[in-house]
């Protein structure tokens, strides 16, 4: 790769993996490599965002996602505002369009989005001129997740090509199994699933990953295990039975750890449901990359906020 | 108001379905009925007073009667009234309107019948029949009064977009009915499993967008089905979208079921693909399915299996179609176009055009036991006259509609109507 500085983002918003070629997630991960460095120096301040004002929307709450956004745009020097459903006039009955237009009317930079449900973040992008990163739009894509998760893997394990990645749980309701199946199948790597057939997408044999029911089969010869979070009002009775049956079956401990490599490495998008879905012997064990995830996940907000920055007008 | 002058369409393209026949002939209209409708008429001498229109070789046949129609009116008004349904029908060629009991008030008392028929009177441009519920309050617990709704003018009875979920009530609302004749028509959409917003499958799971299984619809007709074998009642499901409720239906049509069937125009035309990014102008109650559906409803509807065409006209407002997909409501309107969205299934090859047009006029008006859908002379003069090759597009701002939710929005259409026929009076004239 050369100058990874250098590199931009030739579309205006980022709304998903879906549509992202290799080399353009290729480029993102070299650029966050280089605000891996930055970050872990006592100046940690860059100005390349520096007159921007980048806004936070978040109609669903979120404490990592939101926070990790935050950062990265104050570190590149953007003015940063959060803007939560909760004290916004979203609650007043204000439609998703409106308060979109009425935000485009400050004449934001670049606009964070998180929203419950799936397509609302496009649509909000079609309505305003800046910018538009998607922070998880309901049950449809979560692409800086799975870039933060390429990231981490790609660091300790060098090239994702060829990598056997078990993403586990509740692929049906998740936004992160969505973007990381297609990141990691257009970098190359063997996908597999393992969940009860209850918590599996309708069609999901037509994606390109192997479908396993067991964790003993899924598991066999991983280098990565990804757990996903169980929804809580997903735990009794509709989807699974009850927590204590699918922590039995899905539930990550050692035991099921020991079929993985015994290189294989734990990660888990948090937050976790410690008992559910992952044993905290396994989540804070030698193997998981947990507390990775999060630092690379500022680094590769700020590599996607500075990529899309460059397109902008006057940049 | 005044007699209308005779009417006198010459040189027209006669299709009438009630008859099978596709001629060449004049039209002639007077009183508010058909007088004829045969080859030299005008040859032989013009009657007295009457307006000539040369058709030019234009089809002329009966008005559609669109058995599936959501009119806003009452309660709704800013989504449609019956004035602004009328004359988006007259515009689209449809000369009766059937229109649904899910208003609020809801139509299941024969005061609210009675309003409709007198609203329409003194509003409408076309003819409009209420359909009323089969449940009071369309609760799904007990029946309405099927006799008294339908003496004042309910033509059929149904819960609208709901289905009865109780196999018990249905059973006997469906045994009383059959005592009056009266046609049930049912949603066949299993409630426990419709909560998705669109048609389940490897597509909505890309989407990230819940899921409605073919089951849902299938295993409602098929307990409907068995109580029909049981009970005899005259049955109709309302909107049919997949394969799999093709076969069940054509199994019981086969035993010798009182059963007929509906499908929109929509499901017909496009299929789940058309939503691309998440577009609510697809969304739809029951969904649109895949590729492989919408091509058996179209041979269904070639082969006669299927019965009926309708717009199933939903107008909604934008308030409530820009929203995310999930939370956008469901429906499009259909009045102004279903004439032309049929005629394209006939442009592609797909099926005739006298058996098209048999599936929205003749065989409806059959079933709902109205005197429509026929050229016969003495049926009432409601007539269309429309050029089948005549190109446009669809542009939303000129439609009557008081919504503009079209999935045919930019459309490239080819049929047009030319002039609509309401009791032998011109409610609408392309100009």
């Amino acid at each position: 790769m050369t100058d990874a500085s250098a590199f931009t983002l030739d579309r205006r918003d980022l709304i998903g993996i879906e549509g992202l070629s290799a080399p353009e997630i290729t480029g993102l991960l070299d650029l966050a490599e280089e605000f891996v460095v930055l970050n872990r120096q006592i100046e940690k301040k860059r100005t390349t965002l520096r007159g921007r004002t980048q806004i936070n929307l978040f109609f669903e709450a979120s404490t990592r996602t939101q926070s990790s956004f935050e950062i990265a745009g104050k570190r590149l020097g953007a003015d940063v505002m959060n803007m939560s459903v909760g004290n916004s006039s979203v609650k007043k009955g204000e439609t998703l369009i409106d308060t979109a237009m009425t935000l485009n009317a400050m004449h934001p930079d670049l606009l964070v989005v998180r929203h419950q449900s799936s397509g609302a973040v496009a649509l909000l992008a079609r309505k305003v001129d800046c910018c538009v990163i998607n922070a998880g739009d309901g049950a449809h894509e979560h692409p800086t997740q799975a870039l933060l998760d390429a990231l981490t893997i790609r660091r300790n394990k060098g090239p994702i090509t060829g990598l056997v990645v078990a993403i586990c749980g509740d692929v049906l309701h998740s936004r992160v199994a969505r973007s990381n199946i297609l990141l990691l199948h257009t970098l190359g790597a063997q996908v597999r699933v393992v969940a009860p057939s209850t918590l599996l997408p309708a069609g999901i044999q037509h994606f390109p990953v192997e479908v396993h029911r067991s964790m003993e089969s899924g598991l066999e010869g991983a280098d990565i295990v990804m757990m996903l979070r169980l929804q809580r009002e997903r735990m009794a009775g509709s989807f699974i039975p009850s927590v204590k049956e699918y922590f039995h079956y899905y539930g990550l401990d050692e035991a099921k750890l020991k079929r993985a490599k015994p290189d294989a490495l734990v990660m888990h998008p948090g937050p976790m449901n410690r008992g559910v879905e992952i044993d905290s012997a396994v989540a804070d064990g030698a193997q998981s990359l947990i507390r990775e995830q999060v630092e690379m996940g500022v680094a590769v907000r700020m590599a996607v906020l500075d990529a899309l920055a460059r397109k902008l007008p006057n940049a | 108001m005044a007699e209308p002058h005779p009417l006198l369409l010459t040189n027209a393209r006669i299709i009438d379905p009630s008859r099978g026949a596709d001629f060449t002939g004049d039209v002639l209209l007077s009183g508010g009925v058909i007088k004829d409708a045969a080859f030299g008429i005008a040859a032989a001498g013009i009657p007295d007073g009457a307006e000539v229109v040369d058709c030019k070789g234009a089809v002329v046949a009966p008005g559609l009667v669109d058995m599936r129609a959501f009119v806003g009116e009452p309660g709704a008004e800013h989504r449609e009234t019956l004035a602004s349904a009328s004359h988006a029908a007259a515009a689209g060629g449809v000369t009766t309107i059937v229109c649904q009991p899910d208003t609020d008030p809801i139509v299941d008392d024969p005061a609210i019948v009675d309003f409709i028929l007198r609203r329409a009177r003194d509003t409408a441009v076309v003819r409009v029949h209420p359909m009323a519920a089969l449940t009071k309050g369309l609760h799904g617990t007990e029946m309405t009064e099927i006799g008294l709704l339908q003496a004042t003018g309910a033509v059929a009875f149904t819960d609208g977009a709901r289905s009865i979920a109780s196999a018990q009530v249905f059973r006997r609302a469906l045994s009383y009915a059959r005592d009056f004749d009266a046609l049930i028509v049912h949603h066949t959409e299993d409630a426990t499993m419709s909560g998705g917003a669109m048609n389940e499958g490897l597509f909505a799971s890309r989407l990230g967008l819940g899921g409605i299984p073919k089951a849902a619809e299938t295993i409602v007709l098929e307990r409907d089905l068995r109580l029909v074998d049981g009970v005899r009642g005259r049955y109709h499901a309302a909107s049919l979208t997949c394969r799999e409720s093709l076969e069940v239906l054509a199994r019981a049509k086969e035993a010798g079921l009182p059963v007929t069937c509906s499908v929109s125009v929509n499901h017909l035309s496009f299929n789940e693909r058309d939503i691309a990014e998440y577009r609510t102008f697809f969304k739809l109650s029951p969904p649109l399915r895949g590729e492989e559906d919408r091509r058996a409803l179209v041979e269904a509807l070639s082969s006669g299996l299927i019965d009926v065409v309708v717009s199933d006209h939903n107008p909604q407002d934008v308030e409530v179609k820009r929203l995310p997909f999930a939370e956008a409501e469901a429906g499009a309107i259909g009045l102004e176009t279903l004439l032309t969205a049929t005629l394209r299934l006939v442009h592609a090859g797909d099926v005739d055009l006298v058996n098209a047009l048999r599936a929205v006029s003749t065989r409806p008006a059959e079933l709902l036991g109205l005197d429509a859908g026929t050229l016969r002379p003495g049926a009432p003069a409601d007539v269309i006259v429309f050029d089948p090759e005549m190109s446009w597009v669809l542009d939303p701002a000129t439609l009557k509609s008081r919504s503009r939710n079209t999935p045919f929005d930019g459309a490239r259409l080819e049929g047009r109507v030319l002039r609509t026929i309401v009791a032998g009076r011109t409610v609408y004239e392309y100009v």
